[in-house]
């Protein structure tokens, strides 16, 4: 694994290394596939009673590694039980605030209630992982952490977990599903891509995860191992600040502050993305391991539009359109990034900034640690700016980067660009109150359609998640980019 | 020398405070951990929330305050990332890094000694030679690169050692250890040799420029002329008056090999306390930066007492009475 793990507590900080190995413990209540698309997990159907109730169907006979069964009075307890934990850096409360009641009906279902109607009470319960009413209650992350609260339905059981080296597990011979391949699994925390790698060719791992494009071709011509790929729903993209005012460090060539804020017209941003070679950079950046963006969610994502394509690569156009804006000379801009959170960032970021000096726009490129590049970010410190997002549905993304900033109603957290459109607003808010998925899907894809002409952000691409593994190993590569044991499986 | 040492403990209560100052202004002027570690769908309101459930919220002072009251009762606060507290954190973690900077340390010691004398001995002759040009590439070669090397023909080509990792540990005295079995020996080799290569030509250079000059004294010409053996010669004489730059520099550099082993320890995937500073700079985990931060401080006081007391005991000349630190 290539992060560290913090805890074994699966409702203490919504990561995702911990998510990674909680998965290996817990179950949801809903599940998605490799296409992260909704699928049943310990509820076995789920249904809009009425558009504010959700009632969920638990599968009978599901029984937690200790023995004892499943019951909708665990599930309360889970879904009360992020809240309890006030001292979490990153809690999972956005996924448990909408519910504002809930109804045991019987031993086997649940009805939550949200205050408005909400669409995504099955999707957030994908994230809260069921944990024993019995074993959890009063547990502190010590009693997770040495495995007596880590009681869950899983196909492992917890064995031990190092902090900052292991986690060892072993199979959970009552999981209700397929039985892994593996009696015991040993999943090592190995953050250094160099020696992950070199661990992998020394046969001392079986499998990594976060391949790093570097190492592609030399793992590919190593006849002993193999690859596998699937695009993940990680979209990379440049937020640009659009309010009024110009933003701080956006002058003309001189030096001499700007009239007007010039990303505020949308023709900046359309030359802007026109000047980005996406081809070039998956290839040569990347070594391919990426795919031009055209949507904020991938491909497989729910509410990604197919009609959609990628903005071709036109300088003439983009100088133009450039000049149409009262820019013929350009201007000048930092453009920051982070440099050890997305893949090759900051290569990227230098590439950006070389094919925008073609159109005359000239990018002060700014790199830094993920530490110091989110708090300056999160306080618009940054005119121009990348930033990567995985989420679970078009509408959801929409909703965190592209709506108008609203704090009182949740909306537009991370649009670092302060975009703002009153009809994708509406487009948005009505998708995300829709309880029926067919109509929701067409929403959130009308409003992904309407947003992306607007360039509210600057596309890039969609990362490819990468696995390595022994040759005679088969893993069904994930969107989501987890790496789960249980899914790796001999040929 | 009492008063010495308790002067040196005040002074390092003073140095542990502004240490802890510093880095609560520093890692606060960065930012928090919650804009790193907060999930995406996180709203507004769920953001506010954590950051007023680890108290960030509250003024910089405030926030000093709190911590230096519980400090004082011994308590530095819970990691935000691990929610267990930082000091076990980190002391759970000691025993494998002090194991690699040892071992590191006795390479360096057992076979830079004599491979310095050998030099400073025979300074023109062709074995002499190459140990000089041996060190200047230990010297040169960064860490990481060397690492990586050492893994590529030990495990990839060759397959004799393990690539990454501790072996197992068993109790000594309560503290977990990997030497005391083979497999944890194999695991232990190549990280406390990429740590130790640079302390190594460190020693090789001392104690042949220290070898060098000892020979020229009147005091070895002296034993020679009286007819002592060359053993007796080097062994007891030579090798007691160039030994106290070699124990101050290796005491200095211990310090600095517990505190730096960082490099080596992300390589080879060794469980230690390295690992976890980079782990904890990169979220902002401001607890386990200011606890580990005092432990190397404390440490590096304790190496310098030590040494200081040491210099005494192997040089009559040195009063610590006198010695203002």
């Amino acid at each position: 694994m290539s992060a560290d793990v913090t805890s074994i507590d699966p409702h203490f900080v919504n990561i995702t290394p911990n998510n990674n190995v909680a998965w290996h413990i817990f179950e949801a209540l809903t599940d998605v596939d490799e296409n992260v698309r909704l699928i049943p997990g310990l509820a076995e159907s789920w249904r809009a009673v009425d558009p504010t109730t959700w009632e969920f169907r638990l599968r009978k006979g599901v029984r937690f590694s200790d023995g004892a069964e499943l019951t909708a009075e665990d599930v309360a307890f889970s879904i009360d039980r992020p809240a309890t934990l006030a001292s979490s850096p990153g809690p999972f409360t956005p996924f448990t605030r909408p519910i504002v009641a809930k109804e045991i009906v019987d031993r086997y279902t649940i009805r939550l209630k949200t205050a408005t109607p909400y669409a995504m009470v099955p999707y957030d319960m994908n994230s809260i992982f069921i944990v024993s009413k019995k074993a959890a209650s009063g547990a502190s992350t010590d009693d997770f952490n040495t495995g007596k609260a880590a009681i869950g339905t899983g196909p492992f059981k917890l064995a031990r977990f190092a902090r900052g080296d292991r986690v060892e597990l072993v199979r959970n011979d009552a999981y209700r599903g397929p039985k892994p391949a593996w009696g015991r699994v040993v999943l090592r925390i190995m953050p250094n891509d160099g020696a992950r790698v070199s661990a992998l060719l020394a046969e001392d791992l079986d499998a990594i995860e976060y391949v790093p494009t570097a190492d592609l071709k030399r793992i590919r011509s190593t006849p002993r191992l193999r690859l596998e790929q699937k695009v993940s729903w990680r979209t990379i993209f440049f937020t640009l600040d659009q309010r009024a005012e110009p933003p701080p460090g956006v002058t003309d060539k001189g030096g001499r502050p700007l009239a007007r804020n010039p990303f505020a017209d949308a023709r900046v941003r359309e030359a802007m993305s026109k000047a980005m070679n996406r081809r070039a950079i998956v290839d040569r950046v990347m070594d391919g391991a990426a795919v031009p963006a055209s949507n904020l969610v991938a491909p497989p994502v729910f509410g990604h539009v197919a009609s959609l394509k990628p903005e071709p690569y036109d300088v003439e156009g983009a100088r133009k359109l450039l000049a149409a804006a009262g820019y013929p000379e350009g201007f000048t801009t930092v453009l920051a990034a982070p440099n050890n959170r997305y893949i090759n960032d900051d290569q990227i970021a230098q590439t950006v900034a070389q094919l925008l000096a073609r159109i005359g726009i000239e990018a002060k490129v700014q790199t830094m640690p993920l530490a110091a590049y989110f708090p300056k970010a999160r306080n618009l410190e940054f005119p121009f700016a990348m930033l990567g997002w995985g989420s679970l549905s078009g509408d959801l993304a929409l909703r965190s980067l592209a709506l108008t900033y609203d704090a009182d109603r949740g909306l537009g957290a991370w649009n670092w660009g302060r975009y703002s459109n009153p009809q994708v607003d509406q487009l948005v808010v009505q998708a995300l109150a829709t309880v029926d998925d067919r109509k929701r899907e067409g929403i959130a894809q009308d409003a992904m359609r309407l947003a992306m002409t607007d360039r509210p952000v600057l596309l890039l691409h969609h990362q490819l998640a990468t696995w390595a593994m022994r040759r005679d190993l088969a893993y069904a590569a994930r969107t989501d980019e987890y790496t789960f044991a249980h899914h790796f499986r001999l040929k | 020398m009492l008063v010495f040492i308790i002067r040196r403990l005040m002074q390092s209560a003073v140095v542990l405070f502004a240490m802890s100052l510093l880095v609560f202004v520093g890692v606060y002027a960065i930012g928090n951990p919650v804009d790193i570690l907060i999930n995406p769908n996180a709203d507004q309101q769920d953001i506010e929330r954590a950051i007023r459930g680890l108290g960030l919220d509250k003024p910089l002072w405030e926030q000093y305050l709190v911590f230096l009251r519980q400090a004082a009762l011994g308590d530095l606060g819970k990691s935000f990332a691990f929610n267990v507290p930082a000091l076990q954190l980190i002391l759970e973690r000691m025993p494998a890094t002090l194991e690699l900077a040892t071992a590191a340390m006795l390479i360096a010691v057992v076979v830079g000694l004599p491979l310095g004398l050998w030099a400073g001995l025979k300074p023109d002759s062709f074995a002499g030679k190459s140990i000089m040009a041996g060190s200047i590439l230990g010297f040169s070669l960064p860490t990481f690169w060397v690492g990586l090397m050492l893994i590529m023909v030990f495990s990839v080509y060759l397959g004799w050692l393990p690539s990454n990792g501790r072996g197992p540990t068993t109790d000594l005295f309560g503290v977990p250890v990997s030497f005391l079995s083979w497999d944890g020996i194999r695991h232990l080799v190549m990280p406390a040799t990429n740590l130790a290569l640079f302390n190594l030509a460190l020693v090789i250079r001392l104690t042949r420029a220290g070898t060098r000059e000892a020979l020229l004294q009147d005091y070895v010409k002296f034993a020679r002329a009286k007819g002592l053996s060359d053993a007796r010669v080097i062994g007891v004489h030579v090798l007691k008056n160039i030994s106290i730059p070699i124990v101050t520099v290796t005491g200095l550099q211990f310090g600095t090999l517990i505190a730096f082993a960082i490099v080596t320890e992300t390589i080879f995937a060794w469980p230690g306390m390295g690992k976890l500073i980079i782990d904890s700079i990169n979220v902002l985990d401001r607890p386990v930066i200011v606890a580990y931060l005092l432990i190397i401080v404390t440490l590096f006081i304790v190496i310098n007492l030590v040494v200081d007391v040491l210099y005494s005991v192997l040089d009559p000349r040195v009063r610590l009475g006198d010695t203002k630190a």
